[in-house]
């Protein structure tokens, strides 16, 4: 299986802080990788720098082969323009902590805007298939509410609609449950799970670590910018050999 | 309950109400405020009237055809200097909140200088820019005189128009800043560009909070034309200054522009606060709060 996503001695720095240390990582195609680690470890930031939310400062990343955010001319990286990194950021979907859907807009709204607006695609074909993602996230009757008018749980499934309706060849979720309500976790959960079983390449930073265990086919624990330690649900969450990782582990389940 | 008992026992005597009035307290300093002021305005209405003003002298001329075509100019130069104004302002709002220091700084010196000097000095440096250019065009291609160009319609259409772009750019900034990062980010990886972002996502947004504002300088920029008479633009105070030049019925004259003024702006005003009630109106369905779990439970 090829690599969807390479990331070789990645570095971030905001300011003084020094927020993502060599980070190297390669996700397959139809991988599901979550990432955990305390707030703070930079796993949020690796997610933005794969997307170019944030520019990295040193090392590059790789999108199904292609170098993301530079031209490469003999030993040279040219930096990419605005319209080049915007075309490049369709190849990924992501899902904020917050939601973040158009407040101005109804949810049928959202689903179409990006393929209508930046993909330039029909409206007419594009919105049979708004309303199968909305099915399928079981929303259909919320076509025409606004985001004020659901609740966290239900945004954050339009929310993950939106990004499929760009068909994204990966889906980056950003603590896509953090910000909801107790009881609302599991509706967002069940619809990732279904995305998972669908075969969709995805990387997921989560304090879920029930979901890491039952979805994910690889787990990697972050602390202060650096990778510490990648392995197996069972290795990482079980069976931890870092000090650093077994106590991550013991805080969050105790 | 476990007081059940207590409530359904007779209650001692002192706590008995029935006989008791409640009173609304007495609001004596409004009334006699309210008595000073009906005192003051009768006697200003008595020296109006009994004042060297002819009254039939503010009916005859309060539709005569100068004072009316001063009153359409007075409008029409209202909407176009607010037209130019509102699309300078999103330009060069736009423009200073770029990541391009050229373009950035272009727009900190058009706001630091159209702020920064009176607007009847504005009004004066178009009017006699034919000292500075004699002609304007491109040359070889066409040319004109700028004296012919730079009417006084002209003159007040640039000098009110780009002196409120300075104006409205601040206040269009400060509704692009309003717009939650979040919709910004949320519109970057649908792959939009930056000029996109701006048309259907974050103006959309700032448009609730860029309208009041503007619904004012509107209000404001009726009263502003009048400057334009110094630089012989036929608005309605001018054309009331031709007339009484003429007949010497300072006053009257006065009183007719001043009541049309009052009836632009009041006009004005009903439009804006109607204008603000629909957009609170939709803030508080688009972004009220999120609605409880209860709502979920369809889900």
């Amino acid at each position: 299986m090829s690599a969807m996503v390479v990331a070789v001695d990645v570095n971030k720095y905001f300011g003084p802080f020094h927020a993502l240390q060599n980070v190297s990582l390669e996700i397959k195609h139809g991988e599901v990788l979550c990432i955990i680690g305390p707030s703070g470890s930079g796993k949020s930031t690796l997610l933005r720098c794969i997307n170019q939310l944030e520019r990295i400062d040193a090392g590059a990343i790789w999108i199904d082969d292609e170098l993301v955010g530079f031209r490469q001319d003999g030993n040279k990286l040219y930096e990419l323009t605005d319209a080049q990194i915007a075309r490049q950021r369709l190849a990924s979907g992501m899902v904020f902590q917050r939601f973040n859907l158009f407040a101005h807009m109804t949810v049928l709204e959202n689903i179409i805007e990006g393929p209508v607006i930046v993909q330039k695609r029909a409206k007419a074909s594009v919105i049979p298939e708004a309303m199968a993602l909305l099915e399928r996230v079981g929303l259909a009757d919320k076509k025409d509410a606004y985001p004020s008018e659901l609740s966290g749980g239900q945004q954050q499934r339009i929310a993950i609609a939106r990004a499929l309706a760009m068909q994204p060849k990966l889906m980056l979720f950003d603590e896509p449950t953090s910000a909801l309500d107790p009881e609302l976790v599991s509706e967002v959960l069940s619809v990732m799970r279904d995305l998972a079983t669908s075969g969709m390449t995805m990387i997921v930073v989560t304090h879920e670590l029930g979901f890491a265990r039952e979805v994910a086919h690889r787990v990697v624990f972050m602390d202060h910018g650096r990778i510490v330690e990648t392995g197996t649900p069972h290795d990482i969450l079980s069976s931890p050999k870092q000090k650093r990782t077994q106590d991550f582990i013991a805080a969050v389940l105790s | 309950m476990a007081n059940s008992e207590h409530t359904a026992s007779v209650p001692p005597a002192i706590y008995s109400i029935a006989h008791l009035k409640h009173q609304p307290r007495r609001h004596y300093g409004r009334w006699l405020a309210a008595a000073l002021i009906i005192l003051a305005l009768a006697m200003i209405v008595k020296a109006f009237a009994q004042g060297q003003i002819a009254w039939p002298v503010v009916g005859q001329f309060f539709t005569a055809p100068a004072i009316l075509a001063g009153l359409w100019n007075t409008i029409l130069m209202t909407i176009c200097a607010m037209a130019l104004g509102l699309v300078l302002g999103v330009v060069f709002a736009i423009m200073i909140m770029s990541p391009n220091p050229v373009l950035k700084y272009v727009a900190v010196f058009y706001i630091w200088f159209f702020r920064g000097t009176p607007l009847l000095l504005q009004l004066l440096l178009w009017f006699n820019l034919a000292l500075i250019f004699p002609t304007l065009g491109i040359p070889g291609l066409f040319e004109m005189r700028t004296v012919d160009f730079m009417t006084p319609f002209m003159a007040t259409l640039l000098g009110l128009g780009i002196n409120q772009g300075a104006y409205t750019a601040e206040v269009v900034r400060g509704g692009i800043l309003s717009v939650d990062n979040g919709q910004i980010e949320a519109a970057k990886v649908i792959g939009m560009t930056r000029l996109t972002m701006l048309r259907r996502i974050v103006l959309p947004q700032a448009m609730r909070v860029i309208i009041p504002p503007v619904g004012n300088e509107v209000i404001s920029m009726v009263k502003l034309t009048s400057v334009a008479s110094v630089i012989q633009y036929a608005e309605i105070l001018r054309n009331a200054q031709a007339v009484y030049y003429a007949n010497n019925r300072v006053m009257e004259l006065l009183i007719v522009s001043a009541i049309w003024y009052l009836a632009v702006v009041t006009i004005l005003s009903i439009g804006q606060h109607l204008l603000e009630k629909h957009y609170s109106k939709s803030l508080g369905r688009r972004t009220g709060k999120r609605t409880e779990p209860a709502a979920a439970q369809g889900a």
